[in-house]
């Protein structure tokens, strides 16, 4: 090992001579901002991008609930800008599935799964671990560009003039393989599984980076146990992608057969509009098991970087060690395992075997024993520290309540007998918005007012910041909670208009009030925007090199790293993240040797 | 015009806000930053305990007006074993929601930071950890348990008197097929599909079940306490089987058909007693994501006693006859047919089957 660690360390001085050398000729506007290989601007670039594409996801999600909560009501507005697609200012049914199937796409795809991992495991991997840059800056630069390019197919895919991809985010077959059976099954869909394809290998040459850059470059006395919690949950995430992203990609190739090469991968038996088609002995289901078996890792792969970022701000902030430390590694790992092995309790009332069914429900509900881990040792780090309310913290606080929420109606829904009932209603579109899409955004909103200084060497305004987080974190629950009640009485998801019903036409009032205060959230989330770009250029300065007091190796950075971050030599490490509190002590760096008289935890 | 103003007001607002909030930040670096942080930070802890208080409240309060909004009894003998699972879990998971968030926002409000108190140095404790390991797996073996015992009463073979119907989805609409006196559903064969032939279904008329099978569209009808085995087709994507009173689902998957079963309990008309709804019907919806049609796909489920069943069917011609008119007793001698639909159910294609 320490042979290892020699190498290491002279390969430190090699990147450090290198790093003088830069310093004596500027770097071109384009190499330095566009095509970067310097992992803090390209963890800038996707959060950048995911930002826009919240907005135009965000924006998506207001309209259609203008349909759900208004179905009487026309808007000639939006005629103006969307032609045919709102005919009378009405928003037409094919307009509503683009609508949601764009808004599920873009936000789980693009916001969460890019913009969340790919901003903070390109930032803070090699600030956290004590390395020049990834394991492969090229690479890792062809992440970000491959990612781009997703974000322009799918783009286009939105002025094609049959519509972009309208068959829900999980674009199940034959509806998604048959352009006679919807219109967004035409153009669109091949340009949905082109960017999809894109997306995967940016998202590959992304986790194979963060894996290597994890597993090599780690600086010297940094071993795998001294981790920061935030650097083994985004390892974990990298696993999951790495190994679950391929299945997708093999689905959708097998989708795009289906489609242009008249395979029978999934089509089997099938009438549409009069039409006999010739496929025969395909299977539907097929495709499912391939879906969910990333469609579920996903769900971690989205939460997991989340939980790794507030378990580190939660316990900064509250001035102690995060609790339990090993338990929230072994946690983090039973979840990376388990989400593998859970896949098919999407798929309870498909006519999956019911003795097949048992496994699945037995291994989901198992997951919930490490979740219950991980809140409660959340809690336990709360608990007798002594916390400062700083945005980040709040929206870390706000991310555990929520987690809480929405993982306990996961309870309901992963015993299949429940799920019988509830299986597509809105319970569920509340559940998973809880506990995976506001959860997430909760976290990702933590780890950007946290890193913001670091990130841009200025604050951001902190009183948007308590008015952003008091304003969704109310909006949050107003939208989501009662909306499982609408599930709870059987209303299916991806229903426009339920006036033509007699047993779901019971919900009009709330429904406009969902619909009012979503509104309001979508609003507040343009005014963090706002500040965000405010406080690049004009925030408030960062003076000190360490504001919050922080133990991880990020914060012995200059104010404004430069490439290759630290401008000396790479600092040696002694000691976990987390000697908050220890021996009178507010708070030891890493850095910090361990003193003579120092008591072991 | 309303519209420009709408967004001029939001415009306002937001300048007005961020006034506001560049304003406090000044103020901040004037009055000193460390006193205005704590007096923010005061502010948040109480609003976190606030925010507790209140939410608890509101969860009461949506409970109380929503809770009248929701089916009620269930309809059928597995809607019941699926609402005690519903209340099982409901209240378990309840006592978990209301520990756990007591504890984040009184937590969160108790120790916020205060000059008199040092955060207490706890990196871990590994019986507490054991304990809440192990209580969490033994709640959850309790739930797995349960669940697993209803989900095989439900998904078990159907009892052997149970009646079957054919249930086939279709963009956007229902289909129903009835085996007839036989009790067996006759072979279909996609490519057989005519409506123009009269065989909507795709039913081979070669095959003897088929002579007595009854097609019909939109409005299934069931018996009250009688098992009834729905078996699901689709014929063009995915469709779903919803049955929200029944607390029943399942999809309809093209080419792969599916089975589920279940016994209503209660008819149509005393479910318009029970509810007090002159409304009422029991509705069929499609609760998988099948085209732009998916929110109208709708059908009608009536639940009736076996005699008012009994009528119905037989006021219903074999599909067969439709398709081959030549074939149909009826046809020829209009007082046959009185006959044969004053006959019970089943008396019919006995009939049929004799003369061919």
């Amino acid at each position: 090992m320490s042979e290892v660690m020699n190498v290491h360390a002279g390969m430190d001085t090699a990147h450090a001579a290198h790093q003088d050398d830069h310093s004596h000729h500027q770097q071109s506007f384009v190499s330095k901002y566009i095509f970067s290989m310097d992992h803090k601007t390209i963890g800038k670039q996707f959060l950048i991008t995911g930002i826009i594409w919240a907005i135009i996801g965000g924006l998506f999600s207001v309209l259609f609930r203008l349909q759900l909560g208004y179905p009487e009501q026309t808007f000639p507005i939006l005629e103006t800008f969307f032609g045919k697609w709102a005919k009378g200012g009405q928003i037409q049914p094919e307009f509503y599935y683009a609508l949601i199937t764009m808004h599920g796409t873009v936000l789980v795809f693009f916001v969460l799964t890019a913009g969340l991992s790919g901003t903070f495991a390109n930032f803070l991997i090699p600030l956290q671990i004590g390395a020049r840059d990834m394991a492969s800056p090229f690479l890792n630069m062809l992440s970000y560009w491959f990612f781009f390019m997703a974000s322009v197919v799918m783009i286009s895919s939105l002025f094609v003039s049959t519509g972009p991809a309208s068959g829900g985010w999980t674009v199940y077959p034959p509806l998604s393989a048959l352009g006679q059976a919807s219109s967004g099954s035409k153009m669109g869909m091949d340009l949905w599984i082109v960017s999809m394809a894109l997306f995967v290998v940016s998202s590959l040459l992304g986790g194979l980076n963060y894996i290597s850059t994890i597993l090599n470059l780690r600086t010297k006395g940094m071993s795998m146990t001294r981790l920061p919690l935030t650097i083994w949950a985004l390892f974990f995430t990298a696993v999951l992608g790495v190994l679950s992203f391929p299945v997708l990609l093999s689905g959708l190739i097998l989708l795009l057969f289906d489609r242009n090469l008249g395979t029978s991968f999934y089509l089997s038996d099938i009438v549409v509009n009069g039409e006999i088609l010739p496929n025969e002995g395909g299977s539907a289901i097929l495709f499912q098991h391939l879906f969910w078996f990333l469609g579920h890792p996903e769900v971690y792969i989205i939460l997991l970087p989340a939980m790794g970022m507030v378990s580190e701000i939660l316990s900064v902030n509250s001035r102690k060690p995060i609790f339990g430390y090993m338990a929230m590694l072994g946690s983090l790992f039973a979840i990376t395992i388990l989400a593998f092995l859970v896949w098919a309790h999407h798929m309870f009332v498909t006519g999956l075997n019911p003795f097949l069914g048992s496994i699945f429900v037995l291994l989901t509900l198992l997951i919930a024993v490490p979740s219950a881990i991980k809140v409660f040792n959340w809690l336990t780090t709360l608990w007798r520290g002594n916390i400062r309310f700083t945005p980040a913290t709040l929206f870390a606080i706000g991310f555990v309540s929520l987690f809480i929420s929405g993982g306990l109606t996961g309870i309901f829904l992963g015993n299949s007998t429940i799920d019988i009932h509830l299986h597509d209603t809105m319970f569920v579109v509340a559940h998973f918005h809880i506990v995976m899409g506001v959860a997430s955004f909760f976290g990702m909103f933590a780890g950007v007012y946290h890193w913001f200084p670091k990130m841009f060497g200025r604050y951001l305004n902190s009183t948007l910041g308590y008015i952003h987080f008091w304003v969704t974190m109310i909006g949050s629950y107003l939208i989501f909670w009662p909306m499982h009640y609408q599930g709870l009485a059987g209303i299916p998801r991806r229903y426009l208009d339920k006036r033509g019903w007699v047993s779901f036409n019971g919900f009009p009032e709330l429904d406009k009030m969902i619909t009012i205060v979503s509104i309001i959230v979508f609003a507040v989330q343009l005014m963090f925007v706002f500040n965000f770009i405010y406080s690049i250029f004009k925030g408030r300065k960062v003076t000190t090199l360490n504001p919050w007091g922080a133990n991880t190796l990020e914060w012995t950075t200059p104010i404004r790293p430069v490439h290759g971050n630290w401008p000396g030599e790479i600092p040696e490490v002694h000691r976990w993240a987390y000697d908050y509190a220890k021996d009178g002590r507010e708070f030891i760096p890493q850095t910090e040797p361990i003193g003579e008289n120092e008591s072991k935890h | 015009m309303q519209t420009i103003f709408i967004v001029a007001i939001l415009g306002l607002g937001f300048l007005i806000t961020f006034q506001i909030a560049k304003a406090s930040e000044y103020v901040a670096v004037l009055r000193g930053e460390e006193k205005a942080r704590k007096q923010t930070n005061k502010v948040n802890a109480f609003m976190l305990l606030a925010f507790l208080i209140i939410g608890l409240i509101g969860v009461y309060y949506c409970n109380e007006q929503l809770k009248g909004k929701i089916l009620g009894e269930p309809a059928s003998d597995h809607g019941v074993l699926i609402d005690r699972m519903l209340y099982i879990t409901i209240a378990l998971t309840g006592v978990v929601f209301l520990i756990t968030q007591f504890c984040l926002f009184w937590f969160s409000f108790k120790y916020q930071e205060s000059d008199t108190r040092k955060a207490y140095y706890y990196p871990h404790n590994n019986k507490l950890e054991l304990i809440w390991t192990v209580i969490p797996a033994i709640a959850l073996t309790v739930l797995v348990g349960f669940g697993l015992f209803y989900w095989f009463k439900i998904t078990g073979n159907a009892p052997k008197n149970a009646m079957i119907v054919e249930v086939t989805g279709k963009q956007f609409g229902w289909e129903f097929r009835y085996p007839g006196g036989d009790g067996v559903l006759g072979k279909k064969y996609f490519k057989n599909v005519s409506p123009e032939k009269n065989n909507p279904a795709g039913q081979i008329w070669e095959d003897q079940y088929n002579y007595d099978d009854v097609f019909v569209e939109q409005e299934m009808h069931l018996v009250v306490n009688k098992p009834v085995k729905l078996v699901i087709n689709a014929k063009d994507v995915i469709h779903d089987v919803g049955l929200a009173h029944f607390r029943m689902k399942m999809d309809a998957v093209p080419g792969t058909p599916t089975t589920m079963w279940f016994t209503p309990k209660y008819t149509t008309k005393q479910m318009i007693e029970k509810t007090g709804k002159p409304e009422f019907v029991y509705e069929l919806s499609c609760d998988q994501m099948c085209g732009k049609g998916h929110y109208s796909m709708r059908g009608v489920v009536v639940v009736e006693t076996q005699e008012e069943f009994d009528v119905w069917l037989a006021g219903k011609k074999p599909q067969y006859l439709v398709a081959n008119p030549d074939k149909d007793p009826a046809s020829p001698k209009k007082d046959s047919a009185s006959v044969i639909s004053n006959l019970p159910a089943g008396a019919i294609p006995t009939a049929m089957k004799t003369k061919n």
